[in-house]
């Protein structure tokens, strides 16, 4: 099977890749920066997927498969930066999609969407709607770009859509949103807030995504792995020491004191849990994690 | 505190614990949990369905997820119920901790959303009373500017100003199960006759309940009812007088 992979040099994407690669797959992938050394059998095209040489992509090569992960996640990127990747590249992938005959779209997207709030519930199911719209603003350009590949379903049916809301993967790539709340020796919390996290280990993470082009899945998934712990518990699991701020202080020690920056609306993240319920993916697919909380927290740890 | 009919709590399955709101704070939640700890020969854990407010409260927040308790959310009270476990619902809300020690045991209006849920889930009711509460922690007052301050509806003033509840014996009457028919579907005359119905129980309860406290701390009480006990027996003296006319609405 020919499975193009947008966004490959990603570290979870080349583990995708390297994953499908190694069961006989054929693999394409696009990026804006190199992988100088891939390994034979994985194809990467030097381009940003909004330019004409990505379609030219689609066009020559006919994938069969399509796997969406050329997100972009930090706050280092600006606001407009972020709208760019991560809306205008959804859209043109789907549009892409759609126009090459791919017979399968796969949408690797977060839990976070669904936002933090004290009156929100604990378990969200595919149902929610997108919350962080409004507790979270800075990820407006990540929901939007959900509910489009989402849109897909209904705009193109031909095309299988699997919008999959994955919790934050953790692990020895020291990669993503999480690891990088936990790249320094402490951890801010609110005072009076221990929140629970909801994460899997980066290996289960791309077992999920794999899974989800073997069952050539349609629809919108809610992808996770172990329950979730507490802030606290992750911190110290992670050998990290949780920093209670007072949360009218908080803004002004983000980014201070050794700790990381975040934007006014992670706030609501770091005071409320978001939770998702996995069940339909796992009915759908069979999937069942391999490390529990612990062992994820200690993979994180000691490499 | 002691607890008569615990025997009427299902031992496994789904159920709804309903009862009165008793005392300026939800340290009534709290005592029915305990009772379904302490009281039985098999523990089981009830969660209840939290005031939202509470979730933006800090260390208030954390404690209520530590013990397993959830904000009152629909979707809550269906996975809960769903999954067979028990739940704590205090129809009154925020109106029933927030009465006035002057309208003591009076029960205010219920909600109804609770009846649809039962009613979807197939899960009984089981009714009760909580008794000693508003001794325990009466309100005299509100101290509305301070509430807005804080993000609560209310913010009960006790006699002794600071609201904490007095160590007051009390005590917590379960009924037997409600079972009623229906897919909660039914329009909303229905709901509410139903809910009259829960509401009506909950009033012999507490009307019993009070009429037996009061007893109990006089001194003048004969005879045990036939239901189990938990806990210390209380001798501390209490006030506990139930509701003054047959009309329990506000």
């Amino acid at each position: 099977m020919k499975i193009l992979i947008t966004g490959i040099n990603g570290a979870h994407a080349r583990m995708v890749a390297l994953r499908l690669r190694a069961r006989g797959d054929e693999i394409l992938g696009i990026d804006r920066r190199p992988w100088p050394d891939a390994p034979e059998g994985v194809h990467v095209f030097q381009t940003d997927v909004r330019k004409r040489p990505a379609a030219d992509v689609f066009r020559q090569h006919r994938p069969d498969v399509v796997i969406h992960m050329a997100t972009i996640t930090h706050f280092t990127a600006s606001a407009e930066e972020r709208l760019r990747i991560n809306l205008h590249g959804t859209r043109l992938v789907f549009e892409y999609c759609h126009e090459f005959g791919v017979k399968q779209a796969v949408f690797v997207g977060r839990h976070t969407i669904y936002g933090a709030a004290p009156d929100a519930p604990l378990y969200r199911t595919e149902e929610e709607p997108p919350l962080a719209v409004s507790t979270f603003p800075e990820l407006a350009d990540l929901v939007a770009a959900d509910l489009f590949a989402a849109a897909a379903l209904w705009r193109w049916p031909g095309l299988k859509t699997a919008v999959l809301r994955m919790v934050y993967m953790l692990g020895p790539t020291h990669r993503g949103t999480l690891a990088s709340f936990l790249a320094g020796p402490r951890v801010p919390t609110i005072l009076g807030f221990d929140p629970l996290y909801h994460f899997m280990h980066d290996e289960d993470g791309v077992e999920a995504i794999v899974r989800a082009v073997d069952h050539q899945l349609s629809g919108i998934y809610n992808v996770a792995g172990p329950p979730p712990v507490p802030l606290s518990t992750l911190a110290r699991g992670t050998g990290r020491q949780p920093i209670p701020i007072p949360e009218p202080l908080f803004k002004y020690s983000a980014g201070r004191f050794g700790l990381p920056y975040l934007p006014p609306g992670a706030v609501a993240h770091i005071k409320h849990p978001i939770v998702v319920d996995a069940t339909a993916f796992r009915r759908a697919t069979n999937f069942e994690h391999k490390h529990d909380a612990h062992a994820v927290m200690v993979s994180f740890r000691e490499s | 505190m002691k607890c008569f009919g615990i025997d009427n709590v299902p031992e496994r399955g789904g159920a709804m614990l309903v009862g009165n709101h008793s005392g300026g704070l939800p340290v009534d939640g709290g005592m029915v949990l305990a009772s379904l700890f302490f009281a039985r020969d098999l523990p089981r854990h009830a969660t209840g369905m939290v005031e939202k407010f509470a979730g933006n409260w800090p260390f208030v927040s954390e404690w209520f997820s530590r013990v397993g308790q959830l904000p009152g959310l629909p979707e809550h009270a269906l996975r809960l119920l769903q999954d067979g476990r028990l739940l704590m619902i205090f129809p009154e809300g925020a109106r029933g901790t927030g009465k006035l020690f002057k309208d003591r045991y009076r029960l205010v209006q219920f909600g109804t959303g609770f009846m649809r849920i039962a009613l979807q889930t197939g899960a009984p009711i089981v009714p009760f009373a909580f008794i000693g509460g508003e001794e325990a922690l009466p309100t005299i007052y509100h101290a509305k500017t301070l509430a807005k301050i804080v993000g609560a509806p209310y913010w009960p003033v006790p006699p002794y100003l600071v609201p904490f509840p007095l160590p007051l014996g009390c005590e917590i009457h379960y009924g037997k199960p409600m079972h009623f028919p229906g897919t909660g579907r039914e329009p909303d005359e229905v709901i509410e006759g139903y809910v009259e119905q829960v509401k009506s129980v909950v009033k012999l309860l507490v009307l019993r309940g009070c009429a037996l406290h009061r007893q109990r701390t006089d001194g003048t009480f004969a005879q045990e009812p036939e239901d189990s006990s938990s806990g210390s027996s209380s001798a501390a003296p209490s006030s506990t007088s139930g509701p003054t006319d047959t009309d329990s609405e506000p």
